[in-house]
């Protein structure tokens, strides 16, 4: 299974780097951007073919490693 | 009066945490392996500062994970007093010990300098020889010192007396200019600038030492 999950911070914690960039887009002219957010990607290959176990285990890893709850939020995809 | 100090890969303040307990009078300080699964006896726990594994994914993520957390945490709810100092702070944090975290600064910048902090709540664990809006002077050395966590918790942190240090100045965005807080056991504080850096006066400041005597002092109590 392909495993694709997406980590970033919660709506309402202040992400100063999202900031910084996107006041840089407008500085460099391209308007109307706003709201812009930096994510995180994890991608990787998990031995199982069983998509309900791998859709449980990821969301042990987020759970337990890869997402701080405190400030994150993630989402993922589990893919033949 | 005895300590032990963690080292993690990338910990790089760990020797002057060993330093600060002993100038202090803390008769016995070991320094402990991040891989040991056992801390050896103790009175006292020093979680460093530095750059624990690089700080991958976040700061102190990873170092939270280490079999050693799980002695500390036992030590913890054993009764043992645990000071978590910069990269440490943000360990506690991630180990769920202590609650909220810590983000990049306001302003992205590494910040080294001196911070004048208020005494939030003297008389306790950490503060004996504190008094309630005493001011003492502290390094900080970090890049994501910017203490976060959701109004509730906030105050409940303020209600319960958990906010022992607050900068004058606040220099990295913190929530109510947090520097450092305690669980709710209050034996657990989780400090952002460095202690351990003014104990001796040919740093300029003695700020810290207070911070140490007080422990002795209270692990001395029984």
């Amino acid at each position: 299974m392909k495993v694709r999950v997406e980590v970033g911070l919660k709506q309402g914690v202040l992400d100063p780097e999202a900031v910084t960039i996107e006041r840089s887009l407008l500085h460099l002219g391209f308007e109307g951007v706003s709201g812009l957010r930096k994510t995180r990607i994890f991608t990787f290959e998990l031995a199982t073919s069983d998509r309900a176990a791998a859709e449980s285990q990821v969301r042990a890893m987020c759970e337990k490693l890869l997402v701080n709850p405190v400030i994150e939020s993630y989402g993922f995809k589990v893919e033949e | 009066m005895r300590a032990a100090v963690v080292t993690f890969p990338g910990a790089n303040r760990d020797r002057d945490l060993v330093r600060a307990f002993r100038a202090t009078g803390f008769s016995e300080v070991h320094l402990v392996w991040h891989a040991d699964a056992e801390l050896p006896p103790a009175d006292v726990v020093g979680i460093p500062g530095g750059f624990s594994y690089g700080d991958y994914l976040r700061c102190g993520a990873i170092a939270a994970r280490s079999p050693i957390m799980r002695a500390v945490a036992d030590f913890a709810n054993a009764g043992g007093y645990v000071l978590g100092v910069c990269n440490g702070f943000q360990i506690l944090c991630e180990a769920g010990m202590l609650p909220g975290a810590l983000v990049r600064n306001v302003g992205l910048r590494f910040i080294c300098r001196p911070a004048a902090l208020t005494v939030a709540r003297g008389g306790t664990a950490f503060t004996a020889g504190l008094a309630d809006g005493e001011r003492i002077m502290i390094s900080t050395a970090h890049g994501d010192g910017n203490y976060t966590a959701d109004e509730d918790t906030l105050d409940r942190l303020e209600g319960e007396g958990r906010v022992l240090f607050r900068y004058v100045e606040n220099p990295n965005g913190s929530v109510r200019d947090i520097a450092g807080i305690t669980d709710a056991s209050g034996r657990v504080l989780g400090l952002m600038p460095h202690p351990e850096c003014h104990v001796d006066p040919r740093t300029g400041h003695t700020g810290g030492r207070t911070i140490f005597e007080s422990l002795l002092q209270t692990v001395g109590r029984g």
